[in-house]
């Protein structure tokens, strides 16, 4: 390559030395690792190299005197692999150190539940034996020197999170948790000085040690999306072409360009940032901006937006930030409105909490008045009610969510969906229309050579492997047909006309109906692009267009027999999208939308009570997915429209979008179970917690037992289909 | 039962100890690459590749 790629941006120094992480493509092996590992060591300048295989990114160190950042990838592509610089996103490593607290808060209540459990199996066959009154204290002293402190650490998160809802007068589960187990504690520690035979510091402990497997789980689930997400969007970075002070290309990453900055965009190439074009003029394909099949044509003074595909001409243009007045803009506006506009959504667990909270202290505030009114001494009364308490903890309830959550993700992780937010599996359930858009959703994002058939496999062929050539986004369609990925050999390229080509002996050309003379050719409809193909007196007219993804039609059939209202609402011209709603059975389309026409009709159905499943790519589909309930996006999709979906989905097909919603119902399901299996649980324990007949050794088992039963429930989440879809990157 | 005095503090220090190596495992970073230890156990790089026999 004979121009470099300027990588400053993502290099960061300390003193002699300078550090990069790059996200890498293809790792799959023992033997990758030290592929790349030694072949990058052997690099003059290399200090260290090292591949976490585990997500896929590599950590370099090395001399900038002696090597410039882009021969490390530079490298990395000679050896096989390509790998692409990074920034870790602030959210990523905020988490990683979120996982890292919980999992030593976790480790921390394991080792005291576990020691506590040893002693307090001691004391419960003590009891029934012949314990001494100084042992029993003994080990209940003890048992409190590890509960006290163990529990201040490790119930942190649960008191922080309490503590929180609480100052903006709110109720969440970890409020009746934080409850509990300090009551439970204090009571224990005032039974121990009075030398009670009951101390229950082991079911405090055990508490928090349950409900922290369960979020440590949650967040592990999270974090590694989270990475594998962040290594899709790394590899996906554009390249742009930017002149310099000197009026020369340097090529730089997309994410490095500032307003103001000028860059050459060639044919065959995406927009790497929204700006103005200054000189040369083009066709631009934007059917990633605004849905619309039919380039436009822009010339000097045009607006442009980033992913717009450029056909035919090379064009200079200058990067602005939203101006008034420009699609950007009226996006940027419309997503503001939509972002504050959407409610804040009540968590099913939140909503649990509501109702759980004041019926667990109603019944304990009961448990002591009666217990007060039949005549029993205050401090029996306030033992009972406080045992009430910890027997109600809500343990099961607070583990009954997360764990199927953690499994639900985990199963849409495998058939190729990624989820951006934690309550996505929850709206996901509850969608009852899905609204889709049309180009690069239910349609492929790469336009396909439409009638392949019609030609001799010979012919169509060649002309696969004259085009492998071109930059021409007319021609890469085309060269995905070729079976033999070879390019012809001595193939010149007229720029903004075709390519040509010796053949046999004779000249091949393949490009505009013009460049091949063949003007005579018929004409297709607007949306369908044709390229031509001239050998030795053949000619063929390649239709190329977009291509519905394979199992569209059955995907939305299926979502249909779901009971799912299905709707196509589509930026493109109502010609185009009637073949595509024909062809699917779709009845309900419209098409020609501008941004804030999607949003209305989304509007419209929300008023009606419909909970919207919005499916959707394109930067005009951003403030329809942020303002609808639920959002997915294809990866392909444009960056502003990824990061305001709720998930995003890998892969060609659209099978996906169906996983997510019958997973996601399945897990509503085993959610719903679970809170039930809950409920009976305490319709169990209460009675005998109100009747003071709790021991510690009951409040164990009921505790542990529940916790179990929940957890095992989530699992069969993931049902009995296997996962079919290749596993992600 | 004066034995207990002893013990059940040696026992208690056990754990920690156990759990004070488990949190500096998990500082040093010993779980950031748990897939990538496995495999890295199969790289023969400690034996140089002249020193193997030649073939015959």
């Amino acid at each position: 390559m004979a121009e470099t790629l300027d990588l400053s941006v993502f290099v960061k120094r300390t003193g002699e030395l300078a550090h990069m992480d790059l996200a890498v493509e293809g790792v799959g092996c023992a033997g990758c690792i030290r592929k790349i590992e030694t072949g990058l060591k052997q690099l003059p300048g290399v200090v260290d190299a090292r591949l976490n295989f585990t997500n896929r990114r590599l950590a370099v160190d090395w001399r900038p005197a002696e090597l410039e950042a882009s021969a490390v990838v530079d490298a990395l592509e000679r050896i096989g692999y390509h790998a692409h610089p990074f920034e870790p996103q602030r959210a990523e490593s905020d988490e990683a150190v979120t996982a890292r607290a919980l999992l030593k808060a976790l480790a921390v209540a394991g080792f005291a539940a576990m020691n506590i459990m040893l002693l307090s199996v001691s004391v419960w066959s003590g009891n029934v034996s012949d314990m001494t009154q100084e042992t029993r204290d003994f080990f209940h002293w003890l048992s409190a020197l590890i509960a006290l402190p163990a529990a201040t650490y490790a119930g942190q998160p649960f008191f922080h999170s309490a503590w929180r809802a609480l100052r903006t007068r709110a109720l969440n589960m970890d409020v009746p948790i934080s409850l509990g187990v300090l009551l439970a504690l204090g009571m224990s520690l005032y039974e121990t000085a009075t030398h009670a035979q009951h101390a229950y510091f082991d079911s405090a402990v055990m508490l928090l040690f349950f409900l922290l497997c369960g979020r440590y789980l949650e967040h592990a689930m999270r974090q590694r999306t989270r990475a594998v997400a962040g290594n899709l969007a790394a590899l996906k970075a554009e390249v742009a072409h930017r002149f310099d002070a000197g009026g020369e290309v340097v090529m730089v990453p997309a994410a490095a360009l500032a307003p103001g900055d000028r860059l050459l965009v060639r044919p065959g190439e995406r927009v790497p940032a929204d700006g103005m074009v200054i000189s040369g003029a083009s066709a631009i394909d934007e059917s990633l901006v605004t849905g619309e099949t039919v380039p436009r044509k822009v010339t000097a003074g045009a607006t442009i937006y980033t992913g717009s595909l450029n056909h035919s001409g090379a064009l200079t243009m200058r990067v602005t930030a939203a101006g008034s007045g420009t699609l950007l803009d009226e996006v940027e506006r419309l997503l503001e409105k939509a972002a504050s506009a959407r409610s804040r959504y009540l968590r099913l667990s939140d909503r649990a909490a509501r109702l759980y909270a004041p019926l667990v202290h109603a019944t304990a505030a009961l448990t002591l008045l009666g217990w007060l009114v039949a005549g029993a001494s205050i401090h029996d009364s306030i033992i009972t009610a406080i045992a009430v308490l910890i027997i109600t903890c809500p343990c099961a309830l607070a583990l009954a969510i997360p764990t199927v959550q953690v499994v639900a993700s985990g199963a849409l992780f495998r058939s190729g969906v990624i989820l951006n937010t934690g309550d996505a599996v929850e709206r996901l359930a509850e969608a009852d229309t899905v609204i889709f858009d049309k180009t690069g959703t239910l349609t492929l994002p790469e336009p396909r050579v439409e009638n392949v058939e019609v030609f001799e496999p010979e012919l169509l062929e060649q002309a696969a492997r004259l085009a492998l050539t071109s930059r021409h986004p007319l021609a890469q369609a085309l060269a995905r047909e070729a079976r033999l990925r070879a390019p012809i050999a001595g193939a010149v390229e007229e720029p903004g006309q075709g390519v040509r080509a010796l053949i046999d002996g004779s000249e091949a050309r393949l490009g505009s109906a013009a460049f091949c003379g063949a003007s005579d050719a018929p004409d297709l409809q607007a949306d369908v692009s044709s390229i031509v193909f001239t050998h030795a007196g053949r000619r063929a007219v390649f239709a190329i267009k977009q291509r519905l993804r394979a199992d569209a039609a059955t995907v939305v059939r299926a979502l249909a027999a779901a009971g799912l209202d299905v709707r196509i609402l589509s930026g493109d011209r109502a010609s185009a999208v009637a073949p595509v709603a024909a062809a699917l059975g779709v009845t309900n389309w419209l098409g020609g939308l501008k941004p804030a026409d999607k949003i209305a009709a989304i509007e419209a159905l929300k008023r009606d009570g419909r909970r919207v499943l919005m499916v959707g790519d394109g930067l005009n589909d951003a403030p329809a997915l942020a303002s609808a309930h639920i959002s997915m996006s294809p990866i392909s999709a444009a960056h502003i429209a990824q990061t305001h979906a709720d998930a995003v989905f890998l892969g060609e097909r659209l099978m996906p979008v169906l996983q997510a919603v019958s997973t996601a119902r399945r897990a509503r399901r085993l959610m719903q179970q679970n809170l039930w299996l809950a409920v009976i649980y305490n319709a169990i324990a209460v009675p005998i917690a109100i009747a003071g007949l709790v021991t510690p050794l009951i409040a164990a088992a009921a505790m542990s037992g529940s916790s179990i039963l929940v957890t095992l429930n989530a699992l069969r989440v993931r049902g009995r289909a296997p996962a079919t879809r290749e596993p992600a990157p | 039962m004066n034995v207990l005095v002893y013990l059940v503090p040696m026992a208690l220090l056990l754990g920690l100890t156990g759990l004070a190596a488990f949190l500096w495992s998990l500082s040093n970073g010993q779980y950031d690459d748990v897939e990538g230890a496995a495999l890295r156990i199969l790289d023969n790089d400690d034996i140089e590749a002249p020193e193997r026999p030649a073939k015959r």
